[in-house]
């Protein structure tokens, strides 16, 4: 079963595929038939993704490569493949057990929509993408599964289509991040172009390995940086974040699955994933691009999470949390801590999709209010969901001990202490992890604590098929942490390949000391500012302009309008222009030379032939009026026409042989 | 394999196709039909020049990539002519289009 699974690993993404093209099949009044399908090949991909991941814990830097050909143009052959690694077993973990939990959080959701079942095809059709992206071995393979991924989420984004803030957020999500992708794609052709070939791992001659490096030489950081556009694109850095936010019109377990938990997500895996071309002739473990993605991190993370202390809706504070969240792996990716950025990664699959889906639970409950500000006192009225938010916060504020991330936010503190190019990331990652906790505080304090306000009058717990995706994913959050603690860092070393020891005296290290001190500020901070909050924002009432700087997310939008945007509307219209006035005229003019030649020929034809023609065209008319008979307007007529005349020119030719 | 399974394939191919752009009353079909016709013509060259006693290494090839991104190009065209004929005439049926009337 083991070996089968490795060598058959193209199969975890074909399963969640075949199961959407299934569901697209029944049509739409299929509801519950739909449903299943995307559960069971979900449950089918997990299956097939833990039996992946047994064989990876054997043996160290355990790797299974397929490679084959896919098409032969002249002297090349263009190869793609999949791989299995411990990367990517991870990952397919996570993302199949998190998706399960959505996809069965969806049932109850969604129970309401008329397009219940064109909303499974699309979930599952973005499993099967992501899952591709995990396990392609070939740049091109990833960027096609990329892109995939890419129209899934514009699918899911515009899902709402009927609502025109949706179709717009989908456009500017999948607009956005094709800048990013015209970068990456310009890496792919450089890299081929530098070292012939696209497999990630082949025997010692994919580009990931010493030969493949060794061809790049200089180019290396072009590439790397190219490559890194798209990571910028799909991951939400600055300056490309601003697709992200809006995309949370789409509903809600979309924004967990997609826009949290694994799409995201995989800008930082495709760094992970390269890495080794980040790292080509690296000194002390910096490389130009290296320090480029530190510092897209730290501007990203910061920002983000200025940008989430000053928002309302219960969504895009998790959406701008989630930037900031992806900055600091990008930050982490960058110093050198590959592991502790892809244990972040997972870590924040886990408690992030826990918090998305509380954030449904409580929008369901509250019959589709979003604005913090209206919510309250619902820590009474729905018990669990709160319960297991309490978790997520948690988790992603960064406590310490008990839950994942706050060990993974240790381990990246830790790398960037030792970062030898600059000191500057680490300082500004912890005021990071401060204002996670506050914004964090600020929005339990909101939504579960104080009196009852309007939004919330009504809210009622949500129905077991929704809490228990919840539960589940909480206990996730919190059993994760087991293997993440530098005592036994066990998943640390199943990515790294060195064994790891029991030790608990490393239990108790100075960082967690340091950690445990910037939560306990920020969420004590919190606690002071916003306990008496009652509806209305303390920051506000304090600071009313840097409150309203920060609530307009910093006016980027704003600024790309007025530049990016303006100037695209400016060179239109000044096509515009050049088509109407400049072309338009000259081919006007062209047409008055001709024009001038009509009428000598006129007056000649009028007095010289026009008499002897006269009589023919009597009998020209006649035969005109004959056939315009046959011109009936119909395209399709026409077309007839043509293909009985080829018919019979065929048939011609096989006469005459 | 043989040439002429690819020839019948093709040969069906082309004449679903004719099929769909002769029968279809909405003016997207007519595009899929000629686009499927145009698969069929790409699916010969690539099938004649496979099955050639001296096949040139990349020839054939390169012509079938040159139709397919002239396709690609022909149906953003086409595309694009009928969502303006859509906003012009407010249908995409093409009974109702007979502006080419003589």
């Amino acid at each position: 079963m083991n070996s089968w699974i490795t060598s058959n690993v193209w199969l975890i993404p074909a399963t969640p595929v075949l199961a959407s093209l299934l569901i697209l099949g029944f049509g739409k009044s299929a509801r519950f038939t739909s449903s299943a399908v995307a559960v069971l090949g979900q449950i089918a991909a997990l299956a097939m993704s833990i039996f992946a991941f047994v064989p990876t814990l054997h043996s160290h830097s355990f790797r299974a490569i397929q490679n084959l050909n896919w098409f032969t143009f002249g002297g090349q052959t263009l190869r793609i493949g999949f791989v299995l690694d411990p990367l990517a077993a991870a990952m397919l973990m996570m993302i199949a057990l998190v998706g399960l939990c959505i996809f069965v959080f969806s049932i109850g959701y969604m129970s309401e929509d008329k397009n219940f079942s064109r909303f499974f095809a699309y979930l599952s059709f973005f499993s099967g993408a992501m899952l591709g992206v995990v396990v392609a071995n070939s740049l091109l393979l990833l960027f096609v599964f990329w892109e995939l991924v890419g129209l899934a989420s514009y699918l899911l984004i515009g899902f709402w289509i009927e609502r025109p803030s949706a179709a717009a957020a989908a456009k500017k999500a999948f607009i956005t991040t094709r800048i990013g992708d015209m970068g990456f794609f310009l890496g792919i052709l450089w890299l081929y172009h530098a070292s012939g070939t696209l497999l990630f791992y082949d025997g010692g001659r994919g580009c990931l390995e010493n030969v493949g490096l060794l061809a790049l030489g200089a180019s290396a950081t072009f590439i790397a940086l190219l490559i890194f556009c798209g990571a910028v694109g799909k991951s939400g850095q600055f300056p490309l974040h601003v697709w992200l936010p809006d995309a949370m019109e789409g509903p809600t377990p979309v924004s967990a699955l997609i826009h949290a938990a694994t799409m995201v997500a995989a800008g930082v895996f495709l760094v992970a994933r390269v890495y080794p071309i980040f790292a080509v002739g690296a000194i002390n473990g910096v490389t130009t691009s290296l320090t480029v993605v530190v510092w897209i991190g730290v501007v990203t993370g910061l920002m983000a999470a200025l940008i989430a202390v000053a928002q309302s809706d219960i969504k895009r504070i998790l959406a701008y949390s989630t930037v900031s969240q992806l900055g600091l792996m990008m930050v982490s990716l960058g110093v050198g801590g590959v592991a502790a950025g892809i244990m972040h990664l997972l870590a924040h699959g886990f408690f992030k999709a826990l918090l998305f889906l509380g954030a449904g639970s409580v929008i369901h409950g509250c019959h589709h209010e979003q604005d913090i500000r209206k919510m309250g006192g619902l820590r009474r009225l729905m018990p669990v969901t709160f319960g297991t938010y309490a978790v997520g916060m948690m988790a992603l504020s960064g406590v310490p001990f008990f839950f994942s991330g706050g060990w993974t936010k240790e381990e990246i503190l830790h790398a960037t202490a030792n970062w030898s190019h600059s000191h500057a990331p680490h300082y500004l990652m912890m005021i990071g992890v401060i204002l996670t906790a506050l914004y964090m505080t600020r929005q339990i304090i909101f939504v579960f604590f104080g009196g009852k306000r309007s939004g919330s009058e009504q809210a009622h717990e949500s129905p077991s098929v929704m809490t228990i995706p919840l539960i589940v994913l909480a206990v996730c959050a919190i059993l994760f942490s087991v293997v993440l603690t530098p005592a036994w860092p066990w998943l640390e070393s199943y990515l790294t390949g060195h064994p790891a020891r029991f030790d608990p005296h490393l239990l108790l290290q100075p960082m967690i000391i340091v950690s445990l001190a910037l939560v306990g500020a920020g969420v004590s901070l919190g606690i002071w500012m916003y306990r008496r909050a009652d509806g209305r924002d303390p920051l506000q009432q304090a600071q009313p302009a840097l409150f309203r700087f920060l609530e307009n997310k910093m006016w980027i939008d704003e600024i790309y309008d007025r530049t990016v945007i303006a100037l695209s509307a400016i060179l239109a219209r000044l096509s515009d222009w050049m088509d109407r006035h400049v072309w338009d005229g000259l081919v006007q003019d062209i047409g008055r030379i001709g024009q001038f030649f009509g009428r000598v020929t006129t007056s000649t034809d009028e007095r010289v032939i026009n008499a002897g023609v006269d009589e023919g065209t009597v009998g020209a008319h006649g035969f005109g009026r004959l056939m315009s008979r046959r011109h009936s307007g119909q395209i399709q007529t026409y077309l007839g026409a043509i293909a009985l005349g080829m018919l019979a020119l065929v048939l011609l030719y096989a006469w005459l042989g | 394999m043989t040439l002429s399974i690819l020839l019948v394939v093709s040969a069906a191919l082309f004449c679903i196709g004719l099929l769909a752009a002769l029968s279809r009353r909405h003016a997207i079909f007519i595009l899929i039909g000629i686009e499927m016709m145009l698969a069929a013509a790409n699916l010969n060259f690539i099938a004649f020049w496979r099955f050639a006693p001296q096949p040139q290494p990349p020839t054939g090839v390169m012509v079938a990539i040159f139709a397919i991104a002239i396709a690609a190009a022909e149906a953003a065209v086409g595309l694009a002519m009928v969502i303006a004929v859509y906003r012009h005439f407010r249908t995409t049926n093409v009974d109702q289009l007979d502006q080419l009337k003589g």
